[in-house]
């Protein structure tokens, strides 16, 4: 399984080293080296991969990463990079028109990078705190609870239902996100809650 | 799905129907072309569209959108007809036999019970003869004329292929290729495999269209064999998981049940949930129920579920409707009953039926929070944007957070395939400016919310005191913390029933799998389903050995699927009875005497004996249904149904509109049109360059398809002397919006019921922010009605009106 691992590896050697000498060690003509020598470096060369999966359908082709930086050191790392997997069973490295294009999804230039706030009949968004944002919709959303809140039906039988604030939760979380969305979605006793799966 | 994406490289046959793989689904769609390419499988297509799937296949049948339970039933009734039928396995495999109380019957387009006013169907007649042993009555012989089977035959005898061309508008001779083409597969050594998506899903009879499959499916013995299973192409990339996990109003995890408050004690949610077996050592594996539902509740409230308490059970909110789904929710919302709501990841603004309505109800929320890596609309919907959102800003009253959060690539975790394989991925890059995980927002909120709670006191905290938080930092819980709890662990030692001096598992240790999780309040598991994905061997997500022992597409050490790892589900039926396989060359799994061996894991207890125990071991009796009792709102056999609006009426009866029992709020009725004011049936789908409405926001697949446009026949071009390239103004009551016409001849017309029928197809990835130009989708237009069992929108067949115009923003 770890041909294509190698092919890569190969590749990162000969792009780190463009020079004539590691050319010429790996059994290169002066010819090509030469022309080597003209060619941009590799642009992967020193980046760090990353497996993950293709957010967009459910064939879920495998991908890996490339940045400059290593989110595990602490780093921080800018993806430069990404392609098909050649390793994972369902896609062998290929990629569709919308997985190839996935570096601009990453870096598209309408990814929101701070919290913003639309008051009451403003033709704005305004930024605002991640503190006063959170803390704001936590007094929302316990106002609305405690105001609205249905613990007990006619009959008088526990039925624990709020139904005056919904939440849709998302189709590309992960299962472990899905997971702590619905404990507290449902601990809160939101009854209107659904996915992407209703639609 | 019931098979793997890998496993479609074993079949004989496949048929799309409902989806356009290709397109949709593009490195999928590999596995059929290997099919092709390899073992000379052939590919059909039915579509009212000629699709990028249709150009590659062997055959192409045009259909109506919305019709096609007539094109199904007409392939059941041909294949009854001609005897081409896999009758050991329809025999042994399948409740043919058993026995219908008398009382049931089908005539004029409506089962036995139907009450108008209730728009509901009283079901008791829908159901098995009981004997006194309280087994389920059977005629093996398939003599008795109250069995299934022939209640079968009955039921699709009219859908002759006459009458499949007159609701279809399929060509006779091309339903007929299909439907030889497709009877071929009932031998034992041919498959067949159905690959379908929102083609089938988005109607108001959605659910009963994927029934019609899985009984043509059943009934040609391609249920649980390679190459062979029902395949739903899920459309995004978790949507399995998020239904695994019960992120939805009326599930809980592992498709649990939400209570009702008909249900006001655990006692009471449970009696009817024995699932006591329907036939003689059957295994019903729902028996196990109790242990997963007090498993569940015990990773929700940890010490604080115990017997004395039910677990907890009056925490859970108890359902006084069957479901708040999302379109009882935006009516509710409408109609102002709804303050505040969250949307992560999601943009109903475009996804959602009648974008007018949808529009007005957010109009109405007192607070709005949206979580997404990228701009929706739906966190703009009070900005105006001229006619492409043309909003009175300063009216709109709602606040709105727009809170940033990472993408994919920013995060680690594991999704949900459509083939049941959970894939963990890990994080490569660091998400951009202030964004934040997910999980890190859901926790902020929750610890802000209990803090108040804590402080001020308020309306019932005991379930948000008492929720289990028990993470190394609460702020943000860590994925695999979260993914351990899905899998479950001990609580205490559990000890061997038969030795009590032998622990299984120690108290602290994972579960190995589901098997171990018990209902005394001793185990924890988030999601029973998902239980074996992390136990004391490891993160079994993770995995990474992609070998495939024999080329079966398994993959069986790659990743985890659930169940149990399980690759192909029902695959016990992959053997005959005696439990070898019906085809040597396509083995998944053995009988060798004592034991089930093979490439997967087996799909029943290893050594059941495979003449004693069914190979539906979900099912009460053992046996697939193709009679499915009062298990389904619209009938225990599908049936022809039209759509809400048809350009035609049901040729079986003409009074009927749409599902007979799908819910509709009266303030949609007065926004459905008839065929006489809106004569054109429209349909909705999406392109390959794209992915629903997050892709216009990248710059390369915006350039690939730009603009915004409808597709029609060079007839209703000429008909309504539209130029190609033109502009055309296409609208009902709902809404209207401007396209460029995209005259092809990919779409023809269709002659149903003695008229000609013109489609309009309308592509669903633009909007106002972004990249691509502006636009507008097909949800502007799609009426605000949903499946009868499910409630899934009927976005695939809604009626229009279409002339020309000029560009947006330019006056004629």
């Amino acid at each position: 399984m770890n041909v294509d691992l190698s092919r890569r590896g190969f590749l990162k050697a000969a792009g780190a080293g463009v020079a004539a000498t590691s050319l010429g060690a790996m059994g290169f003509s002066e010819a090509e080296a030469a022309v080597a020598a003209h060619v941009r470096p590799f642009k992967l060369a020193n980046t760090t991969e990353t497996r993950n999966t293709c957010p967009y359908c459910s064939v879920a082709c495998g991908i890996i990463l490339y940045a400059k930086g290593d989110v595990r050191k602490g780093e921080t790392a800018e993806i430069v990079h990404i392609e098909g997997d050649a390793d994972h069973p369902t896609n062998l490295g290929t990629l569709c028109p919308k997985g190839a294009a996935l570096k601009d999804f990453v870096h598209s230039p309408s990814r929101l990078t701070q919290p913003r706030v639309r008051r009451p009949g403003s033709d704005r968004f305004e930024p605002i705190s991640w503190d006063a944002a959170l803390d704001r919709i936590a007094r929302l959303m316990k106002d609305d609870r405690d105001a609205n809140f249905l613990a007990r039906n006619e009959a008088g039988v526990p039925v624990n239902r709020w139904t005056t604030t919904g939440m849709l939760a998302a189709s590309a979380t992960t299962n472990e996100t899905a997971w702590l969305t619905f404990k507290v979605a449902k601990t809160l006793g939101i009854v209107g809650f659904d996915n992407q799966a209703r639609v | 799905m019931t098979n793997a994406w890998t496993d479609i490289k074993n079949t004989d046959l496949v048929v799309v129907m409902g989806g356009n793989a290709a397109e949709a689904h593009p490195c999928g769609f590999k596995w059929v072309t290997e099919a092709k390419a390899q073992r000379g499988a052939r590919l059909i297509v039915v579509d009212p569209r000629y699709t990028r799937t249709a150009s590659v296949a062997d055959f192409y049948a045009p259909i109506r959108q919305g019709s096609d339970i007539a094109f199904l039933l007409g392939v059941i009734r041909y294949c009854i007809e001609n005897d081409k039928v896999q009758w050991e396995y329809t025999k042994a495999f399948t409740n043919a036999s058993y026995i219908v109380k008398e009382g049931f019957g089908y005539s004029d387009g409506l089962f036995t019970g139907y009450d108008e006013e209730k728009r509901d169907y009283d079901r008791s007649s829908w159901d098995y003869v009981i004997g006194e042993d309280g087994f389920a009555v059977t005629d093996p012989t398939l003599q008795h004329p109250r069995c299934v089977w022939n209640l079968l035959k009955q039921h699709v005898a009219p859908y002759t292929p006459e009458m499949v061309e007159r609701i279809c508008g399929t060509p006779k001779d091309k339903f007929l290729q299909v439907a030889q083409m497709i009877s071929e597969c009932s031998t034992p050594t041919r498959t067949m495999t159905s690959m379908y998506a929102l083609g089938w899903t988005q109607h108001s009879h959605g659910a009963q269209n994927i029934r019609a499959m899985a009984m043509l499916q059943l009934i040609l013995g391609n249920i649980g064999v390679r190459g062979g299973g029902m395949n739903a192409l899920r459309g995004h990339s978790n949507i399995q998981g998020l239904t695994d996990l019960g992120l939805m109003s009326h599930l809980l995890p592992g498709y649990l049940n939400q209570p009702t408050e008909k249900e006001p004690d655990f006692e009471t949610y449970m009696k009817p949930r024995q699932f006591r077996p329907l036939r003689p050592g059957q295994t019903s594996y729902w028996q196990n129920y109790r242990k997963f539902m007090v498993s569940f509740q015990k990773a929700m409230w940890g010490e604080h579920a115990t017997a004395e308490n039910d677990w907890c059970y009056h925490y859970l909110s108890k359902l006084d409707v069957p479901a708040y789904d999302i379109l009882r929710m935006f009516e509710l919302m409408n109609q102002g009953r709804v303050n505040g709501y969250i949307c992560q990841g999601f943009n109903p603004l475009l996804a959602f039926p009648n974008r007018g309505k949808i529009t007005s109800a957010l109009s109405k929320l007192k607070f709005l929070i949206t979580m997404d890596p990228l701009e929706t609309e739906t966190s703009r919907f009070w900005e105006n944007h001229g006619e492409y959102n043309d909003v009175d800003t300063k009216g709109i009253q709602t606040e709105v957070f727009q809170l940033p959060t990472t993408c994919f690539a920013e995060e680690e975790g594991a999704l949900v395939n459509s083939g049941r394989w959970l894939q963990w991925h890990w994080q490569g890059g660091s998400p951009p400016g202030e964004a934040r995980h997910d999980t890190w927002i859901m926790a902020q909120i929750f610890l802000r919310m209990r803090e108040l709670y804590r402080k001020e006191g308020g309306a019932f905290p005991d379930p948000i005191l008492h929720l289990s938080w028990d993470y190394k930092d609460p702020h943000e819980p860590e994925p695999e913390e979260l993914a351990r709890e899905l899998n479950g662990r001990a609580l205490t030692d559990l000890r061997d029933p038969a030795d009590p001096n032998r622990v299984l598992v120690a108290a602290g240790r994972q579960v190995v799998n589901f098997s171990q999780l018990r209902d005394d309040g001793s185990t924890m598991c988030g999601c029973w389903i998902y239980s074996g994905c992390f136990n004391e061997a490891g993160n079994n997500m993770a995995r990474r050995d992609n070998h495939d022992p024999d080329n079966t597409g398994a993959y069986l050490n790659w990743t985890f699927a659930w169940p149990l790892n399980r690759r192909t589900l029902y695959n016990r039926a992959s053997a005959d009875l005696n439990g070898r396989p019906w085809d040597p060359s396509r083995k998944i799994i053995e009988w060798d005497g004592t034991r089930w061996t093979g490439y997967d894991v087996p799909d029943i207890a290893p050594t059941a004996k495979p003449q004693e125990v069914g190979p539906f071991i979900m099912n009460q009796e053992g046996v697939s249904r193709l009679f499915t009792r009062g298990l389904m709102r619209d009938g225990p056999f599908p049936a022809h149904m039209e759509p809400f609006e048809s350009p035609v009426q049901n040729v079986f009866n003409r009074k009927m509109r749409g599902n007979p029992v799908a819910r509709v709020f009266q303030s949609d009725v007065e926004t459905f049109g008839d065929a006489d004011e809106f004569p054109f049936a429209a349909t909705s789908y999406r392109l390959t360059e794209h992915f629903h409405y997050w892709t216009k926001h990248n710059r390369v697949n915006s350039a690939l398809q730009p603009e915004f446009f409808v597709e029609i026949s060079e007839e209703l071009a000429a008909l309504r002397q539209v130029a190609n390239g033109g502009w055309v103004r296409v609208w009902n009551k709902r809404g209207s919006i401007k396209a460029k016409a995209v005259v092809t001849k990919r779409i023809r017309p269709l002659h149903c019921d003695g008229k000609d029928v013109h489609v309009v197809g309308i592509p669903l990835h633009w909007g106002f922010t972004g990249s691509a130009k502006k636009g507008w989708g097909p949800n502007s237009l799609a009426a605000f009605v949903g499946d009868a069992n499910i409630e899934t929108p009927s976005s695939k067949a809604f009626l229009v009106n279409l002339e020309p115009t000029t560009a947006p923003g330019v006056q004629s």
